[in-house]
This record gives structure tokens, sequence and C-alpha cells, in this order.
């Protein structure tokens, strides 16, 4: 049977579970809402992961991992049109530049991160394809999977706990009403600052998020901690609750809307 | 034939059944079956579709009542429960408290679809562990302008009472909404 599904059904925790028991070797292609992602195991241990275009040259997680200047990182990328990531990475060690251990250090700490990332992905379909090597000029790691799930389990009950905290990211927010409370005496991380800004019962939390750049759990975990702190609280976006009497009731007239309401209100008194 | 509705909410086990067979004139349509997961036993059978009660309100007007499924795997019908009601009940049960974040979550949930007023009703007042509607309202979360009334699902009057403040804040946003 051919492992595939959607990340609704089975979460990246249970697929990384999956792998790591039955030692699997193949590729793991999962097609996000925006980004295909791919990541490549060998006998169930992490070997690759790339998500959609991001850049992942060597000279450039060099780069991110400070093992490089961004002078050296240019040089670099200069070579890297002649030569592939398994040349380059020789190169560099054998020129004594850096320890195999760096190369393949930044490359596990980008492969990680990458994975990471998937645990955000609530939804997506996936397939485990076990034709499917990692590109051939790329350089392999070994990462055991057992610590990647523990971390993958911890986010899910923190995905689930939020979500029922913060069912609907439809609604806006709005600060409480405390007065005497200054912003400015409060510590905020920059994330929390950058959705402070936004608050507004104009804006929904979804609206707010796209403006911010996060993701669904990223806005949740920010909008969570606001309102433990006690500053904003959720509304209907758009202030003030309007509702509709039109889906209410089989009547738009006004005042037979009334008149139904005056005759539930009796009928339930009599019972 | 005109129609109205008002959907009965709130976690597995709370009285939602039993809060609309207490006024229904008819007997609760529910779909009952036995439930096998470890975590729902603590009743026989639970409700996997929906209750439906009903009240004739004259010649020309009905009151449907709509029990909403509790268990999250069926959160997919609560949308279209919601959809045209005239205000919703929200039951807690008072007795115990591990329930009352999912209680607050659904609540949350259904002031998401449709900007109509609802009630808190904090069923099983009657059983000598309840909490204290002060206790409950802390703990729920509940800002003070939301309405928390005390319940016995099995008892008609205070049934009625939360059905009659629904109603009173239904009317008050309507006159709220001409102004
Ligand atoms: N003592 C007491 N028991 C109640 C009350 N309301 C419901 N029950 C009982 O609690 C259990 C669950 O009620 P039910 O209406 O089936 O819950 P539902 O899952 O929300 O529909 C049943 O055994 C009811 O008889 C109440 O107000 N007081
Ligand atoms: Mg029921």
């Amino acid at each position: 049977m051919a492992l595939k599904g959607n990340l609704r059904d089975f979460t990246i925790t249970q697929l990384l579970n999956l792998i790591n028991l039955a030692c699997k070797t193949g590729t793991l292609v999962i097609e996000g809402p925006g980004e295909v992602a791919r990541t490549a195991f060998r006998e169930g241990k992490l070997a690759y992961a790339q998500i959609g275009q991001h850049d992942d040259a060597l000279p450039t997680i060099l780069l991110k991992n400070r093992k490089i200047s961004p002078a050296q990182h240019k040089f670099l990328q200069e070579k890297a049109t002649t030569m592939n990531d398994k040349e380059l990475g020789l190169l560099l060690v054998n020129a004594g530049y850096l320890s195999q251990e760096d190369v393949l250090d930044s490359l596990q700490a980008y492969y990680v991160d990458a994975v990471r990332q998937l645990f955000t992905w609530a939804e997506g379909f996936f397939r485990f394809e076990q034709e499917i090597s990692p590109p051939g000029d790329k350089i392999l790691v070994r990462v055991d999977l057992e610590n990647l799930i523990i971390e993958g389990s911890r986010q899910l009950r923190e995905w689930e706990h939020l979500q029922e905290e913060i069912p609907s990211l439809d609604m806006a927010l709005k600060f409480t009403d405390r007065p005497g409370t200054n912003l400015r005496d409060i510590n905020l991380s920059v994330e929390e600052w950058r959705v402070v800004s936004y608050v507004n019962p104009q804006n929904t939390m979804r609206q707010i998020a796209k403006a911010t750049k996060m993701n669904d759990l990223e806005i949740r975990r920010v909008v969570y901690s606001l309102l433990q702190a006690g500053l904003v609280e959720i509304v209907r976006p758009g202030g003030a609750p309007v509702i509709n009497p039109k889906k209410m009731f089989p009547t738009s007239d006004r005042v037979e809307q009334k008149g139904i309401m005056d005759k539930l209100i009796s009928r339930i008194r009599s019972l | 034939m005109q129609t109205v509705k008002i959907v009965v909410t709130g976690p597995f086990n709370s009285g939602k059944t039993q809060f609309i067979q207490t006024v229904s004139e008819i007997d609760v349509v529910s779909t009952e079956r036995k439930v096998t997961a470890e975590a729902e036993k603590i009743k026989e059978s639970t409700t996997v579709a929906m209750d439906f009660g009903r009240i004739t309100v004259d010649d020309d007007l009905v009151l449907y009542l709509f029990g909403t499924p509790g268990q999250k795997r069926f959160d997919f019908m609560w949308e279209i429960l919601s959809e045209g009601m005239l205000g919703f009940v929200v039951m807690v049960d008072s007795t115990r408290p591990e329930t009352f974040r999912e209680a607050r979550s659904i609540l949350e949930t259904f002031r998401a679809y449709a900007p109509t007023p609802f009630v808190v009703a904090a069923n099983k007042q009657d059983k000598a562990d309840a909490w204290e509607l002060n206790d409950m309202r802390v703990a729920l979360r509940l800002d003070s302008k939301i309405k928390l009334l005390p319940c016995t699902a099995t008892k008609k009057q205070p049934v009625k009472a939360v059905l009659l403040e629904l109603l009173y804040s239904i009317l008050a946003e309507m006159e709220a909404g001409e102004a």
C-alpha cells in the first residue's frame, strides 16, 4: 500500500514515527497550501530536506550558520556555478577552510529546521516515494528522528490546545478596557508588538497574520499570550455585534419580527 | 407555517438532550448510538446525530430546538446547525470543571459563526458538588456582560428561565440595532 494521505488525518509527527520505526528509505513529498516540501530518509534517518524554492545551496547554508563571511559567500557562489555542493564541500574541507564537522553540522541544522517548519503545516497532501532518492549533487546527513518526534508531539499538543482556545481566526481583537494599564510598561516580544500594532476590531486575526507574515500556529501563539496577559479580548470583526434578523426570522418585516418575539416569550412563559 | 430555531450546545454529557426534552412537546428525536470511545463511556449512549425538539407557539409559528453533537468529530455539523438561528444556549456541567475549557472553546466557535445572542447555562445545579456561579464565571472567563444562569435541565422552571433570558437578549439586540 502506498503511504499517502492528508496531514489533517495523519500528522507529520506520526509520519516521522512510522519512518523511524520501519527504518524506511525514500522521499516524503508534501504538497502544502503554498509550497511543496521534500524530505529524504535513509534507513529511518533524516538525510535531506527542502521546502519549496528556498535557496539551499551549500554556500547559503554555511553563511546562515556563520561558518563563512558574506565576502566568502559571494566568492563561493561564483564557484558554485561550476561546482555542485558535494564538490564544493570537498574543496572547502581539503583546502582547510572548514572542517568536515562544520559542513555537516550546518546542513543538519538546516534540514532539521526545515522539518520543524513542517510541524506547523496543518494541511497538505503527502506521499512517501520509495523510488525517489535525494538529489545526487547534495550532501546527505544522518539525523536520528527520535528528538524531532518528541518535539513534534509537543508542538502538536500545543497546536490542539491553541485551536481550542482560539477556534476561529475570523474573529477580531480589541484591547480590554483596563484603565491604568500602560502598554509601555508591559514586556512584549517583537512578534507580540507586531500583532499589537494591528489590534483593532476592524482587523480579523487572519488579516493580522497575513500582514505580519505569520502562519496559523504563530498567530494563535501570540494572540494566546496576549489573551493570557489580559491585554486583548476576542470580538466580532467590525466592533459592536450586528445581528442579521433577515436570516433569523421567516419575515423581513420588523414589526412582524417583534411580534414573533412577543409570541415566543409568552409561549415559553406559559409552559 | 413559520419556524424559528434556537441551538443548544455544550460539551458531551452536559445535559443538552435533557434540556430540550424537558420543554419539547415531542419526544426528542435523537439518534442515540452506543459509543465505544473510552472517554465517552461515562454515559451509556451518546447523541451522534443531533437532538431535535419542538414547541408550537400557535397555528402559524413553531420554535425548533436543536442540540448539537458535543464530540469534536461532529463539529462540521455545527456551522450548518447555527445557520439562521435566533440565538444559542451553551450548556455546562457545573460538576465537571474538567469540561469548562471545552465549553469555552465551543462558545468561541459558535460566537464566530454568527453574531446572535447567547446565554450560558450552569447545568446540574441540583447536584451537591456543583460549582457556584461566580466561580464558574471566572473559570469560564466570561465577561460580566455575558448571562450565566443557574440550570437544572431535568426541571421545567429553570429551563424556561434560561430560554426566556435568551429571548430577552435577542429582543434587546433587535431594539439596539434599530436605535
Ligand atoms: N442531576 C442532574 N442530572 C442531569 C441534569 N441534566 C442532565 N442530567 C443527566 O446528565 C446526563 C447527560 O445528559 P444529556 O442530556 O444526555 O447530555 P448531552 O450529552 O449534553 O445531551 C444524563 O444522565 C442526564 O439525565 C441536571 O440538571 N441534573
Ligand atoms: Mg445528547
